[in-house]
Order: C-alpha cells, then structure tokens, then sequence
C-alpha cells in the first residue's frame, strides 16, 4: 500500500505541475521517478515514451499509465493515471463551480504568472532533449536521426510531419538493422 | 439520447482518435462540443485560454468543463450541481478509458515479450526517433504565444532571458557544499511564475 501511495502523490505532484501538454512534464518526471525513487532506467523511460506516443488519446495520461504500470503493473498504471488526472480535474471543477472562465482569463496577476511560466516550460522541454539524447546512446549511424525528425515535423508539411509517420520509420528501421545482417549478413562474415 | 451518453460518446472518440496530444486535438473537441450546441464558440475559446493558465492537458480540462455545463444547457431538468457533477466525471472517464486500456494492454505485451530480438530491436530504433520528437516539441513551443503574446519588444527579450536561465537551472547541477544538486523542475516552475509575476504585472 505505501508504495501506490508514494506512487499516487508523486503523479498528483507531477499532474499539479504540468503546463502545456505531455511533453512538459517529461522533465519532472525524470526528476522524480529516475533520479529520485529510481523506479525506472533513463533509457527505460525513453522506451516507455515511446508506446505513450504510439498510442492514440492524451499524452499526457499514456505517459502515466506507461510509467505506472512498469513500476506496478496494472495497479501501478491505474494508480499513476489517476494521480495526473485528479489536479486539473479538481482545479477546472472549482473554476467552474465557483467561477466564471473569463474572471480567470482576464486576471491581470495570473495571466502576468503564466507570461513567465510559459518560457520556462519551453525550457524544461530543451533540457530532456539532450539528457534522452545521451540515455539514447547515439551513435555516427544514428545520430543524424533526431535532427531530421525535429526539422521535418516543426516544418509542418502535412502527412509526412506526422510524429506516428516516424515513429513507423524508426520502429521498422531497428527492425530491420537486426534482422537483415542476420539473414543476409552472415555469409560475409562466414567468407 | 440521453446528453450523459452522448457526452460519453464525443469523449470516447477525442479520446481514440485524439493523436498527438496538447493543440492536435483541438479542432477535434471544438468539433465535438460546439456544433451540438452544448458551448458557444466563445465560450470555448475562454476554456482553452483557462486550459493555458491551469495545469493539465486541454483534453481532460475540456472534458471536466464540458461536461460540467452540458447537462444543464441541453435539458433544464439536468439543473443543479450534482447533476453537472456526474456530467464532468463521465466525460472526463470517457476521454481517459479508451487510451488506458490500450497503453495497459500494449505495455503488458511488451513486457511479455521483452527479452525477445524483435522488441528490443524496434525500440532500439525508436529511441532516436523519440529524442527528435521531444526537440520537435520545443521547437514548436518557441513561439510568439509563448514569448511574445503581447507583442511588446522588451518583453520578448526577458522571456528569451527566463528561458535561458530556466535551461541553465535545470541542466547544470549547482555546487552546493561539494555537493552537486540539480534545481526541481517544479521549483523552476515557481520562480518563473515569480518572475512573471514581478516582470509584467
């Protein structure tokens, strides 16, 4: 039980402080479940980044259910995905109860809060970029890759700047540079 | 049909068909909530713009205002807080559901296959992929809304400023009596929120 418990306030934490999409809270989340309760692996996280981002629905909740459930199989997950929801849950609830949205919209003190916010998430999303480059391990024939990725989708042309267009790619890519040398690699090395 | 149902079913498809996260799935949801009538277009504007200010992912804000006030708007014998409650767990669960049975099932069948030569090649073919996804990210996020949303100079250069120094704060560790600590993104967070508060108030 103290585990999920753990589990459950460190997701809420992380949910509480998540602005601005999934991709924003991949560097609380690094903070919290690798480095602090090394839960998971950096690498692992990378991988478990990379089902969230497969699947369809909100990023967001896949990464939690994805973390949660490789540190407490479906408990975890349930556990995970219910701590990320809850904060915003109860916070747009008291809004809408107790509020009207253009009273929070047009409040001078919280929309100055969020104008500094706003470019420090950026910042938090920059610093993951390089820390899941090196838990990727690139090497000179793979590291071209992340560079061609990041130009083709900020450039925005349609269906080949889809994220799943590359995610296809990579995923077939690996298949294929393991099973091809062993299918046909093997007669060279032999001679 | 009943508006819980039909609330049910607007959700379940933002939540399946809702690829990619964050703005992706706006046009969706505004599709999905405006057209029948349950918010008007301005009303949906405000919830994105409070989606900004609040944390969470547009997706479950929508969901939980939406269903809040859709009950009530749609049928007055829906008036009064516990029915616009049940109308923001039902949509908020809809949104949800469907993506977590899915993450749940896909994780359990890659841990079952775990060790095996086709798995492990796949994501060793992905971990590049997702490193440019997270860079796209950013990139995505340098811009005016984010730096500059009101269009005043001086403003776009401290916001460049909060940026670098967030980046610095989160990457490099500091020297704290020989000990090295990395700042808590959350605690970057806050004195960004500071900032904002002392800069542009």
């Amino acid at each position: 039980m103290g585990q999920y418990l753990t589990l459950f306030f460190t997701f809420f934490k992380i949910g509480a402080f998540t602005f601005g999409g999934g991709w924003a809270m991949i560097s609380i989340i690094e903070r919290e479940i690798v480095d602090k309760h090394h839960w998971i692996k950096k690498e692992e996280f990378l991988d478990l980044l990379a089902v969230a981002q497969s699947l369809p629905g909100i990023l967001a909740v896949n990464i939690a259910t994805a973390v949660g459930d490789k540190i407490g199989k479906t408990k975890g997950s349930v556990t995970a995905a219910a701590g990320t929801i809850l904060p915003s849950f109860l916070i747009i609830l008291a809004i809408a109860i107790f509020l009207t949205p253009d009273i929070i919209k047009n409040n001078r003190y919280i929309s100055a809060i969020f104008m500094g916010i706003r470019p420090a998430v950026v910042a938090l999303i920059i610093a993951p970029v390089i820390t899941s480059a090196k838990a990727a391990k690139l090497k000179w024939k793979t590291v071209w890759i992340p560079f061609v990725v990041a130009l083709m989708i900020s450039l925005d042309l349609g269906l080949i700047s889809n994220p799943i267009f590359f995610i296809v790619l990579g995923g077939l890519g690996g298949f294929l540079a393991w099973w091809w040398p062993q299918k046909y690699g093997k007669r060279h090395k032999k001679a | 049909m009943n508006i819980y149902w039909q609330l049910i079913w607007a959700y379940v498809k933002i939540g399946i068909f809702g690829f990619g996260g964050g703005y992706a799935m706006l046009s969706l949801v505004e599709k999905s909530v405006v057209s029948p009538g349950w918010i008007s277009e301005t009303m949906f504007t405000d919830i994105v713009a409070i989606s900004q200010m609040t944390p969470g992912p547009i997706g479950i804000n929508s969901a939980t205002y939406i269903g809040y006030v859709a009950p009530g708007e749609v049928n007055p014998e829906y008036t009064g807080i516990g029915w616009s409650l049940l109308g923001s767990c039902v949509a908020t669960l809809a949104v949800v559901i469907p993506s977590f049975i899915l993450v749940l099932y896909s994780s359990h069948f890659i841990r079952k296959h775990s060790e095996s030569g086709v798995i492990k090649s796949i994501f060793s073919g992905l971990r590049p992929v997702i490193v440019g996804l997270i860079a796209s990210a950013a990139i995505m996020l340098m811009n005016a809304p984010n730096f500059n949303p009101r269009g005043i100079n001086w403003q776009l250069w401290t916001n460049v400023g909060i940026c670098i120094i967030a980046f610095c704060l989160a990457y490099f560790p500091l020297n704290i009596k020989k000990k090295k600590l990395k700042m808590h993104p959350i605690f970057i967070i806050v004195l960004a929120g500071v900032a904002g508060l002392v800069l542009y108030l």
